[in-house]
């Protein structure tokens, strides 16, 4: 049950070695280790307080981790902040999607990136802003009538399918996504699941999610990794396993915790 | 997996005309207004529309579109400026005292609408950086401003500085208030449709984290916003002074901040914010000032206006949360 060994950097989009964190006594993330393979997409799982989220931020350059190395492309880099890791390639797209519900699709996927004219007023370039952003909805198969819709008459995944896109358009190369699935219905998260796969299918982003549905893990994802009490306690190749191996994994552990 | 690329959720038409009409955020308000007027040009024996009559509409509704162009975009933010009313009768005593202290009347205005900005900064300073409600800060500059102008004018309206081509162009003459109302309302306009500002505004009053999240410096535009309120609230003020050739230290008040806000949520502006527009300001001052001199002119009295004002502030908020809701839901 031990995590696999990494592999040597060189070819990863992304690889953290034992990284801790700790909130004064609480130890969020002990020696969690990961590796994100180019192209790869990775499902994180785990319950609750398990440090997914600590890893995800730590992972977005939005806090630092107390010891720990990262690597971005092979190179150790510290993240200071986020900005930081946009500018290398790293976009993460949060649970609330930070959307601005009033504004239309295409003020929402520029959002503080906006195309303006040149001259002193710097008036907004409406034009090429929608231009863009129908190219980039076209360009990973999201079909919306209009992007001067405001995103409140979107339904949720089309709502998580701007949040992706506008991360796609910012030329992201990994790609943090958190709960992508969460609370949506089967047939809207079959629309994110293809559009996830479909930006695997163009190999050069990586994808790491953060999920709850195993099985729906286990149909995108190509590798699993199981964390619990901010360890990994269990990694695989999706192919390799089965919910009913997660599932008995994750039960054994609560026995433990119960017993002891 | 068998789905296509096509998107769930709501079924979208291609919108008739109609309904792109009905989508334009003005439309009703404007609809409004010009049954308003058609009403009261009829009842008034075609009285209201004629040159005398014009100009006072004029002098009505532009002071209160100014202060809603700065109150508007503070609304959209989810902020509002309670103090706007005292600022006005502020700044013009700051530019009877630089200009009598021997400054030509220019640079004087100038300082005047420097100490109106800096209200403003105060305003947004302590609401943002001390997490205060700016209701509640505002609410103090009031009672504060209010005092202080008092104080420095024992009380005495004074003479402005009498320098006639200035003077007219400052409000004297009969139609530049109007005038400067129309140019603020466009120049705000398109701040906040045209300029990264006015989106980040609205972004910011819509999804406050989101728009942090994106890397929207919300503080800076929340102070921004009202130091242009302040600033509005202090041009007005010498702009009303210049009118009726007296600076009073009793003028304006929180009759006009409040006409301000209710010409932005009679116009389509949320106080919840994430929405708003400048243009239904101006067009919901217009309304405010069509009821007050249609009134005024069938002979109704003061007591009845005021209770068909705030009849049709409620009646307007009720329309837009409905509107919205229509909005929200669509081709549904």
């Amino acid at each position: 049950m031990n995590p696999q060994a990494s592999p040597p950097g060189g070819g990863d989009a992304l690889r953290a070695d034992d990284i801790i964190k700790r909130f004064g006594a609480v130890t969020a993330l002990d020696g969690v280790s990961l590796t994100l393979g180019r192209g790869e997409i990775l499902g994180i799982l785990g319950d609750n307080g398990a440090g997914k989220s600590t890893l995800m931020k730590i992972l977005t350059g939005y806090q630092p981790q107390t010891s720990g190395r990262l690597f971005i492309n092979g190179q150790e880099t510290a993240l200071h902040s986020v900005d930081h890791a946009r500018s290398l390639g790293i976009e993460c797209v949060y649970q609330d999607l930070a959307l601005a519900n009033s504004l239309s699709i295409y003020h929402n996927m520029f959002l503080n990136r906006e195309i303006v004219y040149p001259g002193p007023i710097r008036l907004l370039n409406n034009r090429e802003m929608r231009r863009q952003a129908k190219e980039t909805l076209d360009e990973i198969g999201v079909h919306i009538p209009s992007v001067d819709l405001p995103v409140e008459r979107l339904s949720g995944g089309q709502r998580q399918a701007i949040a992706v896109a506008r991360a796609v358009h910012s030329n992201a190369k990994i790609l943090l996504l958190d709960e992508p699935l969460a609370a949506m219905g089967a047939r809207e998260a079959g629309l994110i699941i293809d559009l996830i796969l479909r930006l695997k299918s163009k190999g050069d982003m990586s994808i790491a999610m953060i999920m709850h549905n195993y099985a729906q893990t286990l149909e995108i994802a190509d590798r699993i990794m199981l964390m619990q009490r901010g360890k990994v306690t269990y990694e695989s190749a999706a192919k390799s396993t089965s919910v009913e191996e997660l599932m008995e994994i994750v039960r054994r552990e609560y026995r433990a915790m119960r017993a002891a | 997996m068998s789905h296509s690329g096509t998107a769930p959720g709501p079924a979208f038409s291609r919108p008739g005309l109609m309904e792109r009409i009905f989508r334009i955020r003005e439309s009703s308000i404007l609809i409004v207004a010009i049954v308003l007027i058609a009403y009261f040009e009829y009842a008034n024996r075609d009285f209201l529309l004629t040159g005398p009559s014009l100009q006072n509409l004029s002098q009505f509704v532009a002071p209160a579109a100014i202060i809603a162009c700065g109150e508007i975009m503070l609304m959209i933010g989810g902020e509002i400026d309670l103090s706007a009313g005292m600022v006005f009768a502020f700044a013009p005593f700051i530019l009877h005292y630089v200009y009598a202290a021997g400054v030509p009347v220019l640079p004087a205005t100038i300082v005047a609408l420097l100490a109106a900005g800096a209200v403003g900064f105060i305003n947004g300073a302590v609401t943002v950086w001390l997490s205060i409600p700016s209701f509640v800060t505002t609410l103090g500059t009031l009672f504060l401003l209010n005092g202080i102008t008092l104080t420095i004018s024992r009380g005495t309206p004074v003479t402005p500085p009498d320098t006639p081509l200035f003077a007219n162009i400052m409000g004297a003459w009969g139609y530049s208030e109007i005038l400067w109302a129309i140019g603020i309302t466009a120049v705000m306009h398109i701040v906040l449709r045209h300029t990264r500002w006015g989106l980040h505004t609205v972004a910011a009053g819509a999804n406050p984290i989101g728009a942090s999240e994106a890397g929207i410096n919300v503080n800076r535009l929340k102070i921004g916003n009202f130091i242009i309120t302040g600033v509005f609230a202090g041009l007005t003020g010498i702009l009303e002074g210049f009118r009726i050739s007296s600076f009073d230290p009793l003028a304006g008040g929180n009759q006009i901040m409040f006409l301000a806000v209710a010409a932005g949520v009679i116009g389509g502006t949320s106080l919840a914010g994430g929405s708003g527009t400048i243009i239904g300001g101006l067009i919901g001052a217009l309304v405010l000032g069509v009821l007050s001199d249609g009134f005024t002119l069938i002979g109704i009295n003061a007591f009845l206006f005021n209770i068909i004002l705030g009849a049709a502030i409620l009646a307007a908020m009720l329309f837009n949360i409905h509107i919205t809701r229509l909005r929200r839901i669509g081709a549904k």
